[in-house]
């Protein structure tokens, strides 16, 4: 076999795989423009007229309000992690911080600890001070599951700003307020960019927190698409609806951030 | 350091001046400390407030006999949660459940990551747009994905895969009842597949080419090229990827309330806490499972760094 036959082979099975691998992703859009009798069909219909009836029903049960309770907790924790994140991914990068090993096995073993540790004291606080099912909690506990990612993904950004140009500053007398955020944030933008986008995605796609610290007026999407699993009749259209809202904003963000995401997922472990 | 001084030679003025440098470096060292200090602990006073003072209270929790449909009724009771745990067998299934869906889920992820992360790795026309068709699973929103996997595959009037099935002749599954355990492991698999994928891809595109050209040239076919010389090189990769993947499927808990509810052998840690605490009300007994939780988390953390590796590679590094 020449090796072009076979590089055309390759190729063919890799990209059946792969299509196959996508293919309940490619079904779930699909399924959210048909019309319910056509997406709860016992024959799989390829082809059909378009409808926005499933997401139209979405939004008749309330889906804005969810997406809204989702990007505030998303947005909210995620910057105050990032806020809370550069300063101290900087003392552990650049500025030669003692033992700096403590500190970030710290950080890393906190991200390892499970939420089921931590939930229970959670809920009964807030139960406690009136605070269950307020979006504000939920955004500063997702702050906290995100904080040690965000500063082990900055601290590796930190890492590869040439530590002559932060010299230089010095010598010239840059306080250190003026080092942190003029010299040396504007080198990493795209890191903080990167870890920003982690940590969004973490919280938008939060479930198990959010079922247990919100109930109704704080009810992120997640939750709310967990409902669907007690439905009665035919709802595969509006639920593929809903999903593909739910989940767009992430696979967009993911998409655009792919260079970043690996070293984002393995804490800059990998870059 | 500025400590070249000839004793035979009288100071100077500029000995002066680097003794006084000397002495300022070493202060300013020390607020440099004590600035770092500053600059790290707002973190860590807000992950200690918001995780380890939960974290304590929840091991304080799990030694008080506490149930909310009674909450006056509140004392201490020592280990009895963690005893009635054991005894009520209960914990057992849900460890080996959780043990269970976290091992296959990891090892098939890793499988396929490996697979996908190797044919992705050729040059192709659309390369990209396969990557990125490849890395959406793991974006979707994992309530979303166990949602879609449960009506729109795995359904046994409206599902995909018993449409297949029935076309191929077979006999349809209703997969979260009869499998349930599988059910949780395939949609599992087919979220952290990517996740392996990348972190896999970016090792094979950080190995020397050349490399693999002079094994090649040395006449070792591409299979004995991957296992002797990649699969070693991918180690370090697949280590990073088999341990963040671990600890976080160890905390599964959206498909198994979406999928199975628990049931067939798939109540996880998490599941079974949320029903202990939420439905059940029992505080003391739930906290004793998230305590349990942790300190599975650290023994297979544990187990994962050291012990399967060897195995895994054991055909790779001889």
């Amino acid at each position: 076999m020449s090796t072009r036959v076979k590089n055309g082979l390759a190729t063919t099975g890799t990209w059946i795989l792969v299509l196959a691998f996508f293919f309940p992703v490619f079904w779930m859009v699909l399924n959210g423009f048909k019309p319910e009798s056509v997406a709860s069909s016992v024959n799989p219909q390829l082809f059909f007229t378009p409808s926005t009836e499933g997401y139209q029903l979405a939004m008749d049960r309330g889906m804005v309000g969810y997406l809204q309770n989702s990007l505030t907790a998303a947005l909210i924790s995620t910057i105050i992690a990032v806020v809370l994140a550069i300063p101290a991914a900087y003392a552990l990068s650049i500025r030669t911080a003692k033992n700096p090993q403590n500190t970030l096995s710290f950080f890393i073993s906190t991200r390892f600890m499970p939420l089921a540790a931590i939930v229970l004291p959670l809920f009964m606080i807030f139960k406690t001070i009136d605070l269950l099912d307020n979006i504000y909690m939920l955004a500063l506990v997702y702050a906290a599951m995100n904080l040690p990612v965000t500063v082990w993904m900055m601290r590796s950004f930190f890492l590869e700003v040439p530590y002559e140009i932060i010299e230089a500053a010095r010598v010239d007398g840059v306080g250190l307020g003026r080092e942190i955020f003029r010299i040396a944030l504007p080198l990493v933008l795209p890191g903080v960019a990167a870890a920003a986008l982690i940590s969004f995605i973490f919280a938008w796609n939060e479930y198990f927190l959010a079922l247990i610290l919100t109930s109704s007026a704080a009810r992120t999407t997640p939750p709310f698409l967990g409902s669907f699993v007690d439905g009665r009749g035919q709802f595969l259209a509006v639920l593929s609806a809903a999903a593909t809202i739910a989940a767009l904003p992430v696979i967009i963000a993911g998409w655009v951030a792919q260079k970043q995401l690996v070293r984002g997922l393995s804490m800059g472990a990998i870059k | 350091m500025t400590t070249t001084t000839d004793n035979t030679r009288q100071p100077t003025e500029l000995d002066e001046v680097e003794a006084k440098t000397a002495f300022d470096k070493k202060r300013i060292k020390r607020r440099q400390l004590w600035t770092n200090r500053g600059l790290m602990l707002p973190a860590v006073i807000f992950l200690i407030v918001m995780t380890q003072i939960p974290f304590l209270t929840t091991i304080g929790y799990s030694l008080t006999e506490w149930n909310l449909l009674y909450p006056q009724d509140r004392q201490f009771a020592g280990f009895d949660n963690y005893t009635s745990a054991l005894t009520s067998g209960d914990l057992w299934p849900s460890i080996l459940a959780t043990v269970q869906i976290t091992a296959f889920s990891v090892v098939l992820a890793v499988l396929f990551g490996l697979l996908f992360a190797v044919l992705l790795d050729r040059q192709f026309r659309g390369r990209a747009v396969a990557r990125t068709l490849m890395i959406t699973p793991f974006l979707i929103m994992p309530a979303a994905a166990a949602l879609i996997w449960k009506y729109s595959m795995f359904d046994t009037q409206i599902g995909m895969v018993n449409w297949f099935l029935r076309t191929l002749g077979l006999p349809i599954i209703s997969w979260s009842t009869e499998h349930p355990m599988a059910t949780v492991v395939i949609v599992l698999t087919w979220q952290f597949t990517p996740f392996m994928m990348l972190i896999l891809l970016a090792g094979l595109q950080g190995q020397d080419k050349g490399i693999l050209e002079a094994a090649m040239v040395d006449g070792a076919g591409p299979w004995r090229t991957f296992t002797w010389i990649t699969l070693p090189h991918l180690r370090m990769y697949i280590e990073i990827g088999v341990l963040l993947g671990s600890v976080i499927i160890l905390q599964v808990f959206d498909p198994i309330a979406i999928l199975t509810k628990g049931t067939g052998g798939t109540k996880t840690l998490a599941y079974l806490l949320y029903e202990r605490a939420f439905i059940g009300l029992d505080i003391g007994q739930a906290a004793a499972y998230g305590v349990v939780t942790v300190i599975l988390t650290i023994i297979v953390a544990t187990i994962a760094l050291k012990s399967v590796f060897k195995v895994f590679m054991a055909g790779g590094s001889r």
